[in-house]
């Protein structure tokens, strides 16, 4: 059975459960102190000591039950029912248990066998439905298929004897449904070991992807995505909001502390820096060319709000508007698209933009803020209106400039970025999801620099 | 509540998931399969567990109730932001190791003055155990107080999550191999390791490392019949249609999009209101002025206050 619970925990951690060392220790002290025979105290004895979250208590119980009801966990009541073989038949067999098998054996048999090819297989190792073929085969080869082949060919030759003919009828019956118990077999061990396996690849591609060419279809899943790294990042500096700096006495209320203790100081106070939360504005251009990359950025953005004490976001394409309580209200899926509705796709005005953002929020920005903008700095040849950005430059912490091309376009064209990019702190290319979050963490440091 | 309880009816308690739903529903507390199976395992494998839910599911509740049922004492540590170990495992007595240096000085004339000279002096001081940093001085906090109980205890940290993530680390020792090491005296290990419940509202992830220590339990809301159950159990004088009707719109209310569901003891406070009204079945206007008991915020109220009549008819028919 130890290798059953050895499989088990393969199959967990395929499913994306973590199960470390200890941990599996930990499973087998379960195992052992409630046994297998209760199969519901099994289950929850397991998922307690196994499942450390909400998710992977849904996940488990998944993976439990199409783990434990594989072949050989099914009821065995079911026993043999076919006659059994004739002596002249087992003769005409000769030493071929799995012929044998094919013909009198009962379906536990074969499941048996097959488990036990599988095993020697090493089917727990699948990871890619390509392996599939490779696996049936070596389970078939390890059942021994080649014999059986041999063993119907033989028969074959042997012309006008009708009970041989018969005989290899029957096994070749047999294959066929052989055949089709294995594959069956391996499309579930795929399912049990490998599923995760195939998403996690197209996950690490999605993140790598320019953020434009990100289908429709792929949304959800980069969402997903994004939702995962902000809440890494979220987790990471939500803890650490007061630092102390060891080595620095605080003189002052080191003696205050030790009025009780008659002026001994027995409680030393170190010098404390209380961190501040980030106050981050978002002015994101929603025009066709960059509206993905917003699209993201603003998710992430709001996927942080644990961390971040105020978050304001403005979108534009010809003017801007405050999009910050749309994002509230709704989930950033559904708001991008009304965002888009009420001002994008106009030609973009980066100076009207700019304007608009003065009457609106420019008093708000102060040395706490960071300002970051999101945009391809393409203002169709209008007045770029580098005082207001020059403004927004010296009154903000810091100002962050995304822009989704490459530096090399930068400059071309209408494209005034090069001069936009003198009021920025950092001016980067932004155009995957492991882009946004080098830059947001970016961000977030400044903050909290420990 | 301090009697002794021998090790042998614990062991009798806890012998298997049945005998602790029993038990628990003994004294009041309705445990699910799951919940069972956790302190089970607990015992078994000498680990704490981490209770993840939403707020009023019964995390805290199960924590005093098992401690109740078992008859051990129950060791309480509320967790805050910036609670450090001179709260939570020790702290010196600073008063009386001042008092014992002033006594000290004022000894320390009379017992030197025959000795010639500093070598001999500091000789016979070294002959003096050294008291300042012992255990006379130590001020357990809860943690310590929990390891030293001499037949067990139950140990509740509560709300994990709001404590620091330093105060989480320091958690580990005690958590696994159910010591704590205090740097002047040493390692103290617990005789008997307690039963650690440590509850968390998800405010943060905890590390890796603590979830890796504990086994984990998740309570979610109830489905109707437990709940039917667990109202029955802590307001046994509430009358059994009634009952139906006020858990079927719990249960309801818990299907709209409201920014704070209701979860048991919302359910129970609202039992006991009713109760209180004299309310022999529900009725529109009824839930309508009590319904500030079930939610706690004014958008969900507003919300739910057009639909009240429509949930109350079918609470009255389910």
């Amino acid at each position: 059975m130890q290798q059953t619970l050895e499989n088990f925990l393969r199959a967990l951690r395929a499913m994306d459960v973590r199960v470390s060392p200890a941990e599996a220790i930990d499973a087998h002290c379960t195992v052992d102190s409630v046994g297998y025979s209760d199969r519901t105290l099994l289950k929850d004895s397991l998922c307690i000591a196994l499942a450390k979250s909400e998710e992977e208590v849904e996940r488990f119980d998944e993976c439990f039950d199409i783990f434990f009801t594989r072949d050989e966990f099914r009821d065995r009541e079911e026993e043999d029912e076919s006659e059994g073989l004739s002596d002249a038949e087992n003769e005409m067999l000769g030493e071929q248990p799995l012929a044998e098998m094919l013909l009198g054996g009962s379906e536990t048999e074969m499941a048996q066998a097959m488990e036990q090819a599988a095993n020697e297989a090493g089917v727990a190792n699948i990871r890619f439905s390509t392996q599939r073929g490779l696996f049936t085969r070596r389970i078939l080869d390890r059942m021994g298929l080649r014999d059986l082949e041999r063993l119907i060919a033989s028969l074959n030759r042997q012309e006008g004897d009708e009970a041989a003919a018969d005989m290899a009828g029957r096994l070749e019956q047999g294959r066929g449904y052989l055949f089709e118990e294995v594959r069956q077999y391996i499309d579930r061990q795929f399912d049990l070991y490998a599923r995760n396996a195939g998403e996690e690849l197209r996950e690490e591609f999605l993140a790598k992807t320019n953020l434009s060419s990100i289908e429709r279809r792929d949304f959800d899943r980069m969402h997903r995505i994004v939702r995962r790294m902000a809440k890494k990042l979220a987790t990471r500096y939500a803890r650490r909001r007061k630092h102390t700096k060891r080595g620095v006495l605080d003189v002052r209320r080191t003696l205050r502390k030790s009025m009780p203790h008659g002026g001994i100081p027995f409680e030393t106070v170190w010098k404390q820096t209380k961190i501040e939360r980030p106050r981050i504005v978002v002015i994101v251009d929603v025009s066709q060319s960059v509206a993905a990359a917003a699209r993201f950025l603003l998710l992430f953005l709001y996927s942080l709000h644990e961390v971040i004490a105020t978050l304001r976001a403005f979108a534009f394409s010809s003017h801007l508007i405050e999009v910050s309580d749309i994002l509230k209200e709704r989930d950033v899926e559904e708001a991008i698209p009304e965002i888009l509705e009420k001002i994008g796709f106009r030609s973009t005005d980066y100076g009207r933009a700019l304007e608009d953002f003065e009457d609106l929020h420019m008093d708000a920005l102060d040395r706490h803020t960071t300002v970051i903008i999101l945009g391809d700095g393409r203002s169709n040849d209008t007045d770029p209106r580098m005082d207001l950005m020059r403004q927004i430059h010296d009154r903000a912490k810091s100002v962050i400039w995304l822009n989704p091309e490459p530096e090399p376009f930068w400059g071309t064209g209408d494209s005034e970025m090069h001069r936009y990019r003198t009021f920025c702190h950092v001016a980067k290319t932004c155009s995957t999801v492991q882009d946004l979050e080098r830059v947001v963490d970016d961000v977030m440091k400044t903050y909290f620099r420990v | 509540m301090n009697d002794i309880v021998s090790q042998d009816t614990l062991d009798k308690k806890l012998a298997s998931v049945e005998s602790i739903t029993e038990g628990l529903g003994s004294i009041g507390y309705i445990a699910s399969r799951r919940i069972a199976t956790a302190i089970f395992v607990a015992e078994n494998l000498s680990k704490p567990i981490l209770v993840e839910g939403s707020a009023g599911v019964g995390k805290t509740e199960l924590a005093l109730s098992t401690a109740q049922w078992l008859g051990l004492p129950l060791i309480r540590m509320q967790c805050y932001e910036g609670l450090d170990e001179s709260k939570a495992l020790y702290e010196w007595k600073y008063g009386k190791q001042l008092l014992y240096t002033q006594i000290l000085k004022d000894k320390m004339g009379d017992t030197l003055s025959d000795t010639k000279g500093l070598d001999e002096a500091m000789q016979r001081l070294h002959g003096f155990g050294d008291l300042f940093f012992s255990e006379q001085f130590l001020e357990p906090r809860p943690l310590l107080k929990a390891l030293r109980q001499k037949h067990g205890a139950v140990l509740l940290i509560d709300e994990v999550d709001k404590s620091d993530e330093e105060f989480e680390a320091f958690l580990l020792e005690i958590l696994s191999a159910f010591q704590v090491t205090i740097p002047e005296i040493g390692t103290i290990e617990a005789s008997v390791p307690p039963l650690v419940f440590l509850t968390s509202n998800n405010m943060r992830e905890m590390g890796d490392a603590l979830k890796r220590r504990c086994l984990h339990l998740f309570i979610p809301l109830p489905d109707a019949k437990l709940e039917q159950r667990i109202v029955a159990s802590r307001v046994p004088e509430i009358e059994e249609r009634l009952r139906r009707q006020l858990v079927a719109f719990v249960q309801m209310l818990r299907e709209e999009d409201l920014k704070k569901l209701p979860s048991i003891s919302e359910t129970i406070d609202w039992a006991r209101v009713l109760l209180l009204l004299h309310a022999d079945s529900l009725d529109a206007d009824l839930v309508r002025d009590t319904l500030n008991v079930l939610l706690k915020f004014e958008q969900d109220i507003a919300a739910v206050e057009r639909s009240v009549a429509e949930l109350t008819r079918k609470a009255k028919q389910a």
